[in-house]
Order: C-alpha cells, then structure tokens, then sequence
C-alpha cells in the first residue's frame, strides 16, 4: 500500500513554467519537486517518510523539450532518458549520453525517469551525472528572480546538497558538443549488466594532437559516479594529462592523481579498494583506446 | 493550481475520474489502483522498488511499473493493463504455445514489455528482444522460451504445440 495519502488538496500540478515557480517561490522546500519519481516513490513505497505536498512537473510540457544549437544540445529537465536515448543527433554527437541515458533502470524505468530528476535527486550513484561532468554540461536554473546558467561542474556541493537555491527548479541542461576528434568513453560498472546500481562508473573525453612521435593530450575532462559522496570530476587527473603523450601515460601517475580526486567509500554495493583499482583501470582503458 | 476533481484518465477503455470517485486520492500508486480498486488483478506486486518488472503496464502504448506511478499523474492518459490487451494478440498465443509460462507472476509484464516492443519494432532481434525485457524479472523459465514466444509472435510463426527444447 502507498505511504501516508497526500490529498488533492496538496497535489499541485501546474500547466506553465510561470505557474511553477510561483509555487516554489511561495512553498520553498515545503513541496517536494516530482516528474518521472522512479525514485522518490522507492523511498514512499517503504513508508519512509509521508507524503508530502508536491509540486508535480510532469504535465509542463516546455520543460521536456529537446532543442539542437549549433554547439551543443539543450535538454529540457523533464526529458525522460527514454527520449535522450532515442534522440538522433544526441545519439550521433553525445554518444556518451545516449549511452548513459540507456543504461539508466531498464525500459519502463527510462520511460519515466527524467534527466533533471537524476541531477536533482544527487545519488553519487547516478548514472547521467559522469557524462555531463565529462562533456562539460550547463545547468540552467530558475525561479520568479530569474534564471541563471552555471557549469555542472560544482553543481552538488556535498552528499545530496546542490547550488539549487529553494525557490529555484531546474530547467534545462545544456550539453555542448566535443571537438570533432575527440576521442569518448563511458563505463558503467554494476553487479550486473542491466539495472543496477552502479559500482564505479566513468565518462572520458580525450582531445589529442597527432604529431610523428604520436598522440599528445590537448585536454581531458572526466567524470565519475559511486567513487564519492557526490558525482565527481577529475581535476588533478586533467591537469596531470595535460600535454602527456598517451603511449606515456603512467599507471601509477594515474593512480596517484586519482587518490586526489575520488573518496570511495566502503558500503553495501562494493568497496573502496575495489572502487579505486576499478577507476584506475578505466581511464587507462581510455587512454589505451584514445592511443 | 492543486489538483482536484478535475483528474481523469482511461483505464482499459473506461473513464475514471476523481469527481464520480473512482480515483481516490493523486498519490495512490497505479498499482493499488488496478488491483484494490479496479479490481484487475492480472498486475503484480513483486518488488515495489521498480526493479522487476512484475507491475508493469502501459500508459499511451509506453512500458511504465505501475508500483512507481502516483496517479495524478496520469491525467488524461490512457492506461493498458493484461486485462485490456485483446486476446487475439500474438503474444497470448506465442506465450501458450512456447511454453512461456510457469508460476505466471512474471507474465502479464513480459507480455505488456513485448508488445510495447513490438509496436515500435514489428520485427527485432533476438537482442532487441532481450534489452526490451531486461526489467522484467522471471525466476521460473530461464527467459530461453519467453525471447523465442516474442519472436516467434513477431513473425507469425505457429510453434508446434508438442516438443521445445
């Protein structure tokens, strides 16, 4: 049975943007934001908390638009990862995200499941966060003031924590797109091939210069999820690489560098030590391919 | 605006709506809906985290786990369970003649996650078949007849109803 009833009453499901915010502008933190709640109804379904009042985006149909700039794609928050994954020219220029947004739950959980959800709801196990972190992403957040971009580089700014102010909603993510030769990899690596949570995952995008001696790094840009207690990018690993040619690349330099930027934890999915041999092994795996 | 009387959706073809009481309250599941209310019990409670699959149905054609859907968000939607799938459909005869079935938990799901499939790829591959059904969980059969009931539904194949592997 479901959780302790909301009543219509505190059930707000409004059919603009304006509307919306003028909701979250008056009830703050009092309503809970909800679109493909493939998560949010987990934790309900366990009777963990009531229900509370929700300010349910599912019907704005402006906030699930998909728009192709000339430079990047611009993804409106409740796009469901169903359409991200089937979308042509993010499958033909964002593989990476096509390919996280399909690895996203299975097809009924895809259907639903939005992309600003998986931001908004800051899992550090979320599956979309690493290739965003990778590609570079915007995020663009609104709210009765205004609206304002900032990287996602920085979005989550501790364990479930973001740059969201509480009168603000996610609204888009915009993704530009990597240099024509760049060279891309994404791994998720779960219990299992379908639907799990992931253990360690990574997204890479490594931009080289090809000279007779072979390929050096222009630079590269990373992002990982459940090595951390939010999705993280790679900072001293980017600066590391930078100019290194590939064929030179140091197992151990990788390692150090990534000791830096990633704090896995022990916890019921596997382990740190575990963790952190696997991230080391997938951005040599990406630096063997980028070769 | 709140949420009023104004919800409404299909159901299997008929009309329900909040104002002639037939939607009790936004935040019920979709599942509770189908079984407590609508009394369509051919959808199952396996896990109620939206890992297996066992409550899937379908909302405008769209594989969704019912367990996971609140219903007000399901204005003016239309929403299929088994029980409004026509038994003429291919995959009720290509699940019997495979084999497809044993404790039949599973199957209402697998059967709704195929035919989602198959209306956007009449014909597909075996792997297709397999990524269309990964959420939908059968610990009885192995999944070897199920994929060959979906593919054998795709290309209008009459198995012989004796033998199998």
């Amino acid at each position: 049975m479901s959780a302790g009833a909301a009543s219509a009453a505190d059930w707000h499901r409004p059919s603009s943007l304006a509307e919306a915010l003028a909701i979250r502008s008056r009830a703050g933190s009092a309503v809970v934001a909800i679109a493909g709640c493939t998560d949010l109804m987990v934790g309900w379904n366990a009777g963990a908390r009531r229900l509370p009042p929700v300010l349910d985006l599912s019907a704005l149909d402006e906030l699930a638009a998909i728009e192709v700039g000339p430079d990047a794609v611009t993804i409106g928050a409740a796009a469901s990862c169903a359409r991200i994954a089937t979308h042509p020219v993010i499958a033909a220029r964002l593989g990476m995200l096509a390919a996280s947004a399909r690895q996203t739950g299975s097809v009924a959980i895809q259907n639903r499941a939005t992309l600003g959800g998986n931001i908004m709801n800051a899992s550090p196990a979320a599956d979309n966060p690493p290739v965003l972190l990778a590609y570079g992403a915007r995020v663009t957040l609104a709210s009765v003031r205004g609206s304002r971009t900032v990287a996602y580089e920085g979005f989550h700014t501790g364990y479930k924590r973001t740059l969201a102010e509480v009168d603000e909603l996610l609204v888009s993510v915009t993704v530009p797109f990597p240099a024509s030769d760049a060279s891309i990899h994404y791994r998720k690596v779960g219990t299992r091939r379908s639907q799990a949570i992931s253990k360690v995952a990574m997204a890479a995008v490594i931009a080289t210069t090809v000279d007779g001696a072979g390929r050096q790094v222009r630079a590269a840009r990373f992002g990982f999820a459940s090595v951390g207690p939010v999705p993280l990018s790679a900072p001293t690993l980017s600066a590391a690489l930078m100019g290194e040619r590939l064929v030179a690349v140091d197992r151990d330099r990788v390692e150090h560098a990534l000791a830096t930027d990633l704090s896995p934890v022990d916890d019921i999915r596997s382990t740190a030590a575990y963790r952190r041999q696997v991230a080391v092994n997938l951005v040599m795996q990406a630096i063997a391919e980028a070769g | 605006m709140s949420l009023g009387q104004g919800l409404a959706f299909t159901l299997n073809g008929r009309t329900l709506s909040a104002a002639e009481g037939s939607i009790a309250s936004p935040s019920m599941r979709l599942l509770d809906l189908l079984r407590l209310q609508a009394g369509f019990t051919g959808t199952k409670e396996g896990c109620g985290e939206g890992e297996c699959g066992a409550c899937a149905v379908l909302v405008d054609g769209e594989l969704v786990n019912s367990c996971l859907v609140p219903v007000g968000q399901l204005h003016g939607r239309s929403v299929t369970s088994i029980e409004g799938l026509p038994r003429t459909d291919p995959l009720v005869e290509g699940f019997a003649r495979a084999g497809a079935t044993q404790c039949g938990i599973c199957t209402p799901g697998m059967v709704l996650a195929a035919r989602a499939l198959l209306d956007r790829r009449p014909d597909p591959s075996l792997d297709e078949v397999r990524e269309a059904l990964a959420g939908n969980l059968c610990r009885c059969t192995g999944y070897a007849r199920i994929y060959s009931a979906v593919l054998d539904a795709a290309a209008g194949v009459r198995p012989p109803v004796e033998g199998g592997t």
